[in-house]
């Protein structure tokens, strides 16, 4: 029984971050750098909250919560690929945008500065946390189907093929006929939905949408993204590894064994590990950030 | 063999255009100023339009604003106090970029140097006179903030690694485990910061300003700004430092070691960061709390960016990002100050849309500063 | 074999092409006509335009003014995609190929078999092998590119073009990375192609390489056509006139060697023994050269661009490690020595990249003239400015660089100043060994000369000079012993009176291999 709550947990925990790698991963294949996942699950929290609360209904929900993602990962777009501005900074300002907005329109749709009233989500309103709950969440089971799709997104299909050869070499991509800022267009505007689709998940699922109720999570899904080696499976993998840990120190609470806070560094002490070469070189698509071609 | 006209092969650039018809000052400074015009005028107009929005009329919402920041002594000095620390992780994030980094970082080294002041405040005796316990204190939080700054520095100039993902990275882990040193052995209980410091503390201002947190830390920042100044454009170092930034075959091809130019200017930009955590804890409360720094690290980024990455330049960006912080406080009734907050988001993304842009149309080389 | 028949209408017809890039005028009035089923060979110096015609040819670029006419149709303008589908592909210097793909996925990409939503990998990887059997290009299909050796690479990019339907393929000096072995292997695989009916274009410098494999000669010059040969008909030494022109005997007139006068003599000041530097691809770029400089002479290093001359003066300067062998400056090892410790043994650098190297453009005329010798004009911690002005104001007026406020920031000077910049600040200052590498690249002639006289003046005074140049006329005028670096060797090492045009011509094609 133990383990099933473990799993469970870890299941709850790691569904926002398998949304928002697997955008990382499309994103940063394509050669665009992905500091806003952040801001993107942010943005699909907020226009979930919005949409399930005017509508009463969780699908609405999501479908503005899609939709808020599409708008924040078409700013990206055009910010890093139009205009080609510095991707990082992009990054941070999109980030910024965000949690200011949320915290604007917050205030202007429902009058508090810390968090909107409770909205449907999937399974009711009584579905608590248990197996059900889950099980009847469709966005878990798309979280969870998204990894092994993302991998064979990217290595079976001709798309993949092309977001790969752009994001490593887009000068001979471009040579052999392939659209390479259309393609980054597509891959960013992806990752907005992708990533937007782990902040509804959030939001639906505490039923409500609080003030930066990310809190992180999606610069622990780029650091999934790094630590994967930028690799859909592995990527997915390190989500449910930093997820198992998050449980685990939450299970062991009561033992105060590891302090939270030294959990809470585990993907981060990981990435720097991985960017150091400490275990295996990581090494980034080659054209990431560079938007010059 | 050999080539009467030396015709260069393409698709490289065509060599340096001769005199320009317009000047090269007038395109130094277009280059300079435009792009933070730009940002303050897409600030703005997306002011108004949030402003609208609400039923107000932007008019009179940026008389409040003035008002309640330039109008009166109290709102000034709270627009000095916001000054300082941004000041400090402006000049972090400027003196970085001009070595060629990104420091994301200045979150966490404004925190680790607030609470190295801090932990030596709590060490020294209660009766410290404050000629010694204040400079030591200030050192203390260059050393913190250095020391986190430095991690990253090195990591790149030893491993490649990208400084842009280990700062991010960093900032977590320094927050989490000051977080952790705090909750766990320090705090006063019911609350998330420690006891006051017995030795340390930095004086308000006073006079016109009392009443305000605005203290002496910000002739610190000033200061700072002016070293930053001179190290960068007076001395050896800070000529290969903007060397490295600028091009860094040419500085590898000047002597220069890269890698140890890299992990010193991450050295100092975390020491400067650390400064500005002074603000705060010796400055204002007299004890470090969890999360005082309230995103000084981050705005210290859009200060860097609107400045330009000139000491000048940082301390009236930073002013304009107080005003404009100190002014959401003051048009709260009105417009919900995180309209403040939107409009920081907007400036930089402006800014970062217009430099390149700037940059296009004025037919500059790009570069990374 | 037959030749081909010239009185078919040709395949590809350029006429009148012009394009510029700037102030550069590339292609000026240039023209090609290749035959169906010809091997041609586009030949001309570093900068005579063949890349940029071709390029133009391949949809890369678009001609200011001319007409391009393929398989009889005007296609003038086209895009790449356009020419692609067309028959038209072209194998650039450099590779466009992903290195974390495959052969197969490189091969197909931006046009790949599909099976359903899915790229049919098994048919991919069978049309590539088929295609590698049938031109006799050897390649393993399901390797990654960042694996291949060179030779391959290039196969897999000409596999890419065929791949495509090529019947036009222009390949862009193509053999600059192959070994003499592999280049056999290449010619065999344009024989099949011609065969097969292709037409093949074939940018290059290399005259043994003309002859040998084409049938025809367009030469160009200073971004025009200038000729156009029957190869059976011609020797290396009629098409290197035609390259070359009647301008060498007015570069000539300006330029005449003055010999030294000291004799070279004493300890070597620059000595370099069984030097191996690896470049990008390239493992054995400087293939074990030794020699000697000594005070008061000047030894020059001709030789096309590419051969290997570039990693030698960066690995002598101690910008770029050595896989093996020593460089010693008056008799002292400073192999291990870094940059700043090799400058302060008394060694000067002249980049061959003032823009990549040699200047820092944003800094000002008075900062680039202390580049790489900042440690000495400090005070204190600072930087002495008023001994930085003063060595500008030297400096300036010594070789009157223009505009003269030093304060300008480099990139508001001409190409030719800001070279003046590099050279005065190089050669004013106290060194034993200079490093000159392309000095007099892209400086005016009244220039040329200034710092010709000065390279002259150096060598009188005792200092050891290793010169670089592109071009045969600089070293012919300035240097006391000639050598001729090819594929990474000197090829020869001539003392003045016996080099020539004439003589050192077939060592820089390599018509003439010298075992090293």
């Amino acid at each position: 029984m133990i383990v099933l709550t473990f799993l469970l947990q870890t299941v709850r925990i790691a569904i926002p971050y398998l949304f928002a790698a697997s955008g990382g991963v499309v994103a940063e294949r394509a050669g665009v750098v992905s500091l806003t996942l952040e801001g993107f699950m942010l943005s699909g929290a907020f226009c979930a909250t919005l949409g399930s609360h005017y509508s009463g209904s969780a699908w609405v929900g999501v479908l503005c919560g899609v939709a808020g993602g599409v708008v924040m990962g078409l700013l990206h777009a055009i910010a890093s690929i139009r205009f080609k501005a510095d991707q990082i900074v992009v990054g941070i300002a999109i980030n910024l945008l965000v949690v200011g907005l949320t915290r604007f329109f917050l205030h202007l749709a429902f009058d508090s500065s810390s968090n909107s009233p409770r909205v449907a989500g999937f399974g009711g309103e009584n579905a608590g946390s248990g197996v059900m709950a889950l099980v009847s969440n469709p966005l878990v089971w798309v979280g969870l189907v998204l990894v092994p799709v993302m991998g064979w997104l990217m290595y079976r299909t001709p798309l993949g093929l092309r977001i790969r050869a752009v994001g490593e070499h887009p000068v001979a991509a471009e040579s052999v006929g392939v659209p390479v800022p259309r393609v980054r267009y597509l891959a960013v505007t992806l990752s907005g939905v992708l990533a937007a689709l782990g902040g509804v998940y959030l939001a639906l699922d505490q039923h409500q949408f609080t003030d930066q109720m990310t809190a992180g999570r999606g610069y622990v899904a780029l650091a999934a993204v790094i630590f994967g080696r930028w690799d859909p499976v592995r990527a997915g993998i390190a989500c449910l590894f930093f997820a198992a840990a998050e449980t685990l120190q939450i299970q062991l609470q009561s033992l105060q064994a590891i302090p939270s806070q030294f959990v809470s560094m585990i993907p981060y002490l990981l990435t720097i590990v991985a960017l150091a070469g400490l275990v295996g070189r990581s090494v980034p698509p080659a054209a990431l950030g560079r938007a010059e071609d | 063999m050999s080539t009467a006209v030396d015709v260069t092969p393409p698709p490289a650039a065509p060599d340096a255009p001769s005199p320009a018809r317009r000047s090269r000052a007038r395109t130094r400074l277009e280059e300079a100023f435009l792009p933070p015009i730009v940002a303050i005028l897409a600030a703005v107009v997306v002011g108004d339009l949030l402003i609208l929005s609400f039923g107000q009329s932007p008019g009179a919402v940026y008389r409040l604003l003035l008002e309640g920041t330039w109008g009166n002594a109290y709102g000034f000095g709270q627009v000095l106090y916001k000054t300082t620390a941004l000041t400090c992780t402006g000049l972090a994030v400027a003196l970085a970029l001009r070595a060629g980094l990104f420091n994301i970082g200045a979150e966490g080294q404004l925190a680790a140097g607030g609470f190295m002041a801090a932990a030596l405040g709590l060490l020294l005796p209660a009766g410290t006179p404050w000629v010694l316990a204040v400079p030591l204190c200030v050192i203390a939080a260059m050393v913190g903030g250095g020391a986190v700054g430095a991690v990253p520095g090195a990591l790149k100039a030893k491993f490649g690694a990208h400084e842009v993902i280990v700062t991010i990275m960093l900032n977590f882990i320094t927050l989490a485990l000051l977080n952790w040193i705090v909750a766990a052995r320090l705090h006063v209980p019911e609350t998330l910061h420690t006891p006051e410091l017995h030795a340390g503390k930095i004086a308000r201002l006073g006079g016109p300003f009392t009443g305000s947190a605005a203290n002496w830390t910000i002739l610190l920042a000033l200061l700072a700004a002016a070293g930053v100044w001179w190290y960068l454009f007076r001395t050896r170092r800070g000529y290969e430092l903007r060397a490295v930034g600028l091009q860094p075959d040419a500085a590898e091809y000047a002597g220069v070691r890269v890698g140890g130019v890299w992990w010193r200017a991450m050295a100092v930009s975390g020491a400067l960061a650390g400064l500005g955590g002074v603000n705060f804890v010796l400055g204002y409360k007299g004890y470090y709390e969890d999360g005082f720094a309230g995103g000084a690290g981050f705005l210290g980024i859009a200060v860097a960016l609107v400045g330009r990455n000139d000491p000048v330049g940082v301390v009236l960006a930073a002013l304009f990002f107080a005003t404009l912080s100190q002014g959401g406080l003051a048009i709260n009734a009105v417009v919900p100050k995180q309209m403040v907050e939107v409009l920081q988001g907007v400036v930089i993304l402006a800014v970062a849309l217009a430099v390149p842009e700037v940059r296009r149309l004025l037919r500059v080389q790009p570069r990374r500063v | 074999m037959t030749p081909p028949d010239q009185s078919a209408a040709p395949v590809v017809r350029m006429a009148g092409i012009e394009k510029s890039f700037g102030d550069v005028r590339a292609n000026r009035g240039a023209s090609l006509e290749v035959g169906a089923g010809e091997i041609h060979a586009l030949v001309g110096e570093n900068g005579a335009g063949k890349s940029t015609l071709m390029r133009i040819l391949s949809g890369m670029f678009t001609p200011d003014a001319g007409t391009v006419e393929v398989f009889g149709r005007d296609v003038t303008g086209w895009s790449t995609a356009q020419a692609i589908a067309a028959g038209v592909g072209m194998v650039h210097q450099h590779f466009m190929l992903v290195p974390t793909l495959s052969v197969a996925e490189n091969v197909v990409l931006g046009m790949e078999p599909k099976a359903g939503l899915v790229v049919d990998r098994a048919r991919a990887r069978r049309e590539v092998e088929e295609l590698s059997r049938s031109t006799g290009l050897a390649v393993d299909a399901e390797r990654l590119v960042s694996r291949l050796s060179v030779g391959e690479a290039q196969r897999v990019e000409i596999l890419k073009a065929l791949y495509r339907g090529a019947r036009v393929l222009i390949l862009d000096e193509p053999t600059a990375v192959l070994s003499p072995p592999e280049v056999q292997e290449l010619w065999g695989v344009l024989r099949r192609l011609r065969e097969q009916g292709a037409t093949v274009v074939l940018i290059t410098h290399r005259l043994d390489e003309v002859m040998e494999i084409s049938g025809n000669i367009t030469v160009m010059r200073a971004g025009t056509t200038v000729d156009r040969i029957r190869t059976a008909g011609t020797t290396p030494g009629d098409i290197a006139r035609a390259m070359v022109g009647r301008d060498v005997a007015l570069a000539a007139e300006h330029d005449v060697y003055r010999p030294g006068r000291a004799q070279a003599e004493g300890r070597a000041a620059l000595e370099v023994r069984d030097l191996v530097v690896s470049a990008h691809g390239r493992p054995r770029a400087v293939d074990g050269v030794s020699f000697e400089v000594r005070p008061g002479e000047i030894l020059g290093i001709a030789g096309v661009e590419g051969n290997g001359q570039t990693e030698l003066i960066e690995a002598i300067a101690g910008l770029t490690p050595v896989v093996s062998g020593a460089v010693l400056l008056d008799g002292e090892d400073v192999t291990a020595f870094h940059v700043r410790q090799r400058g302060d043994a008394g060694l000067s650098h002249i980049p061959e990249d003032r823009h990549r190297r040699g200047l820092l453009l944003e800094y000002s005329v008075a900062e680039n003239l202390v580049l790489g010798q900042q440690h000495r004009f400090q005070k204190g911690m600072g930087l002495d400015r008023d001994r930085i002005n003063r060595n500008a104001g030297e400096q300036v007026s010594g070789y009157d660089i223009r505009p003269t406020d030093s304060e300008l920031p480099a990139r508001a000077l001409s190409g030719g100043n800001q070279q003046k910049v590099v050279v005065a600040r190089e050669m004013m200052r106290d060194f034993k060994v200079l490093l000159a590498a392309q000095p007099t690249r892209g400086v005016d002639v009244g220039a040329v000369e200034l710092i010709h006289d000065r390279l002259r003046q150096a060598r009188d005074a005792g200092k050891a000079i290793l010169l670089v140049s592109a071009e045969l006329n600089e070293v012919l005028a300035l240097a006391d012993r000639v050598a001729v670096m090819y594929a990474g060797r000197f090829a020869t090492v001539l003392p003045r009176a016996e080099a020539s045009e004439e003589v050192l011509g077939p060592y820089m094609t390599g018509a003439h291999r010298e075992a090293a």
